[in-house]
């Protein structure tokens, strides 16, 4: 009784917060709403046992890639407002619509006329009388630690590749042709 | 609380839900920001359903994947915002429309 309080709240906010993200015309008003999602997103994990994971959940997604998200979106001008009522593509909100219904009816009854199938782990039991965190610590440091180790370059590889890409060289701009509407570089010092 | 009282369908068809959702949204919007905040949420609608598959296979393993997961969208998110920074300085449009110069 308790969980399905819990899964119809978290599913709700979580819901909401989707079609809050596509609705809203102010990019900030999406990325508002996608912090809602992710928290009901962590509550799920939460009623899961997957109590790490909702504590990363919250401080990785909503504590810094939306933060990162806000500093882009100021960055870029907070004014700047879509028109999502104009339709440039003929047909493209509506194909887009009918997309996500006819992916979410395919997925719907696979899920409803499937059923979870595989063997129930022989390695890497959930033992609820271990904490969470050092269940996963013990797997990462042993069946998982090359991949661990990989993403250690592959994080300082996008650091890298971030700050290269979000640097300004003025010798960069190979796309400096006349005929196409670029602003003058002066701004770029702005 | 290995199974609980909700099974694994609602959270998969939740899952699904927020999948779809997310998947019409990046092929309706075309402020490049938003198109990667619909990737985001799609992202977390398969991070939802690894934990579900995790919880049903008292397998720990669907939650080590999600923890790769959330690094790679980590990476994924920081050298997207410095593509779309470094796009947005010499372009003012901020739709995905405004980016055509492959066109020919």
């Amino acid at each position: 009784m308790v969980e399905w309080f819990v899964f119809l709240v978290g599913g709700a906010v979580c819901v909401a917060g989707a079609i809050g993200v596509i609705a809203s015309k102010n990019s900030v008003h999406s990325a508002l709403s996608l912090v809602g999602t992710l928290f009901g997103i962590a509550v799920l994990f939460v009623a899961q046992d997957a109590e790490f994971l909702a504590a990363v959940q919250v401080i990785v997604y909503a504590g810094s890639i939306i933060v990162l998200f806000l500093f882009v979106i100021m960055r870029l001008g907070v004014d700047r407002t879509e028109e999502i009522t104009v339709d440039p593509l003929t047909g493209q909100r509506t194909a887009g619509i009918v997309a996500g219904v006819l992916l979410f009816v395919g997925l719907g009854t696979i899920i409803a006329l499937g059923a979870v199938t595989g063997a129930p782990s022989a390695t890497a039991e959930v033992d609820l009388a271990v904490p969470n965190v050092e269940q996963i610590a013990r797997e990462i440091f042993t069946d998982y630690i090359f991949a661990f180790e990989i993403t250690s370059v592959l994080l300082i590889i996008a650091v890298v590749g971030a700050v290269s890409l979000a640097r300004l060289r003025r010798d960069a701009f190979v796309d400096d042709v006349s005929g196409d509407d670029l602003p003058e570089s002066d701004e770029v010092t702005a | 609380m290995i199974v609980g009282a909700v099974g694994a369908t609602p959270y998969l068809l939740l899952s699904a839900l927020l999948f779809s959702i997310g998947a019409a949204g990046l092929l309706i919007r075309r402020n490049a920001l938003v198109m990667f905040m619909c990737v985001e949420l799609m992202l977390n609608a398969v991070n939802l359903s690894f934990v579900t598959f995790a919880r049903e296979l008292d397998d720990l393993g669907g939650q080590v994947a999600v923890f790769f997961v959330l690094v790679v969208a980590a990476a994924e998110v920081v050298v997207g915002l410095g593509i779309i920074v470094s796009i947005f300085r010499r372009r003012p449009g901020a739709t995905a429309d405004d980016l055509s110069v492959l066109k020919g």
